[in-house]
């Protein structure tokens, strides 16, 4: 196979999954799934609060 | 979603060991830049001792502040991001100390190799092959750890922060074997494996991607994490976090051949560079833009939580030299850019503006937490270090633009008859201003660190009172 030829299916391969992953990141499907994933932060306090007194403590 | 055991704990103490590091590497990697910039201005300064000529500190102080400073920032960051999102604690006790004190010794290697002038001459990666091999042992340490933590999570989700560090921990594993491929002669003697344009390719691939991944992907992963902390709201827009990370890492990967224009790599492949560092203009800037839109709804905050500024302001110096990157990249306009100070202008922008300024803001979000304290010892202390750091960012970049801009005129300009109109020397001594504008402001910059370094020893002391005003963090 000519060596530009394989260049064209890359660049067609690299803008398909691309726009794959475009349309994956904002189906609606996966939206409850994101808002969870970005509260994730905020979610830990308790585990927190009990390694900073265990090290008060230490 | 909390589904925490009332026995487990996170490990803080490594957290601690390197946020502190962080801070002592800070000034010492600083102060030594300070030095040879000093010593641009002075040449007396290059002492009759050979071990502190500007030629042996420079590597040094590049090493000390990426390595040192941005290496424990990193490593105190991810060891924390990584536990508390997936409240777990770390794989590891044992090899948690283990990077920690093996970090420290390789520092400290660097600090004694490079003055005495053992160097590859690599640049960025000057460290002779038995540091090499010491640093890959650390860092699969490292590796080990993060992912071990990773696995053993306890949430459904492995949160954004926790892509980007490892991301940034697999490819600096890969692009230091690759570049590192040494062949020893003696003890502190090697040659690398690659040879001519080769060489300089890898070098470079290495190069950038240790900016694109090191310098970026690691401090984005401390974005995605503080910029939500501080602000107390989540991410903007956390399916823009995935796109920004997938576009990101499969675009850096290309972009090291804009280290090389008009040089004796292949033309296409040096266009291939320009054309991909172009591209990465839109992760970029969507990066930028949702670390920036996380504060909408509350911009007003900016006005007294000057950590939330550090964390901005660092995040419109990202913006800004993500955009001057790509241009420079641009082979006409880096005909006129290259080898000037505009170039040591853009590192800056980066390095002070975004990387320094993000850890900074970092660490005073995190080391009070870490000792179970509300803030910092003191607020105003912080606000005089961000002004500080943004003006000596400020004078360092714009000292080195006109520099650069200059150099470059001066260098390319030709008479009627095809000679040079200037010698180089008359481009060097119109730098001189420059320079001393620029070890202002590092020293400016400096001395913001030593503001900082005060604040946390206040702070680190008043844990013995913590109960009394200072109440214990709850939110």
């Amino acid at each position: 196979m000519d060596i530009n030829t394989l260049r064209g299916i890359i660049t067609i391969l690299v803008i398909i999954s691309f726009t794959g992953l475009v349309i994956w990141a904002w189906s609606k499907r996966n939206k409850s799934d994101f808002d969870e994933a970005a509260q994730l932060p905020f979610a830990d306090d308790e585990l927190d609060a009990q390694s900073t007194k265990k090290a008060e403590n230490e | 979603m909390n589904t925490a055991s009332a026995t487990e704990t996170y490990n803080y103490k490594v957290v601690r060991q390197f946020a502190i590091m962080t801070v002592v590497w800070g000034i010492v990697g600083m102060a030594v830049g300070v030095l040879i910039a000093a010593q641009l201005v002075w040449p007396e300064l290059n002492t009759p001792f050979q071990w502190f000529h500007f030629g042996r500190l420079r590597p040094l102080h590049t090493n000390a502040v990426i390595f040192a400073f941005g290496g424990c920032a990193l490593f105190a960051t991810s060891y924390y991001v990584v536990q508390r999102t997936s409240q777990a604690r770390l794989f590891s006790d044992t090899l948690a100390a283990f990077t920690f004190w093996g970090w420290q010794a390789i520092i400290v290697a660097a600090a004694i190799t490079l003055p005495l002038g053992l160097t590859t001459a690599k640049e960025y990666a000057e460290l002779e092959w038995p540091i090499d091999i010491a640093i890959t042992v650390v860092w699969v340490a490292y590796a080990i750890n993060f992912f071990g933590t990773v696995a053993k999570r306890k949430t459904k989700h492995i949160y954004v922060a926790n892509w980007f560090y490892g991301a940034f921990i697999i490819t600096i594993a890969v692009l230091h074997i690759g570049n590192s491929a040494f062949v020893p002669v003696s003890l502190w003697k090697s040659y690398s494996a690659y040879s001519g344009a080769m060489d300089a390719m890898v070098q470079w691939w290495y190069g950038h991607n240790a900016v694109g991944f090191f310098l970026t992907a690691g401090f984005l992963g401390m974005m995605y994490y503080f910029v939500p902390k501080q602000a107390e709201r989540p991410v903007y827009s956390y399916r823009l976090s995935i796109v920004h990370f997938w576009a990101l890492i499969a675009t850096y990967i290309w972009a090291g051949p804009h280290h090389l224009h008009y040089s004796a790599l292949p033309d296409w492949a040096q266009s291939a560079g320009m054309v991909m560092s172009l591209i990465l203009l839109a992760p970029s800037w969507g990066g930028m833009i949702n670390g920036m839109m996380t504060l909408s709804g509350a911009w007003h905050k900016l006005r007294t939580d000057p950590i939330l500024r550090f964390l901005v302001v660092s995040l419109s110096f990202y913006g800004m030299s993500t955009f001057e990157g790509p241009m420079m990249s641009i082979k006409t306009v880096n005909a006129l850019s290259h080898d000037t100070d505009w170039t040591i202008g853009h590192v800056h922008s980066g390095a002070l503006g975004w990387v320094a300024m993000v850890s900074i803001g970092s660490m005073y979000h995190l080391i009070p937490r870490l000792f179970g304290l509300r803030q910092m010892y003191s607020v105003s202390l912080i606000n005089v270090h961000f002004w500080l750091a943004t003006i000596g960012t400020v004078l360092y970049i714009a000292a080195m633009w006109v520099n650069g801009i200059m150099q470059g005129l001066m260098w390319r300009a030709v008479n009627a008859d095809g000679t040079l109109t200037y010698s180089f020397v008359e481009a060097l001594s119109n730098s001189y201003p420059g320079y001393i504008v620029r070890t202002l402001g590092g020293a400016i910059y400096l001395t913001g660190m030593l503001v900082m370094a005060y604040n946390v020893w206040k702070t680190v002391r008043q844990r013995d009172a913590v109960v009394a005003d200072n109440v214990p963090m709850t939110a």
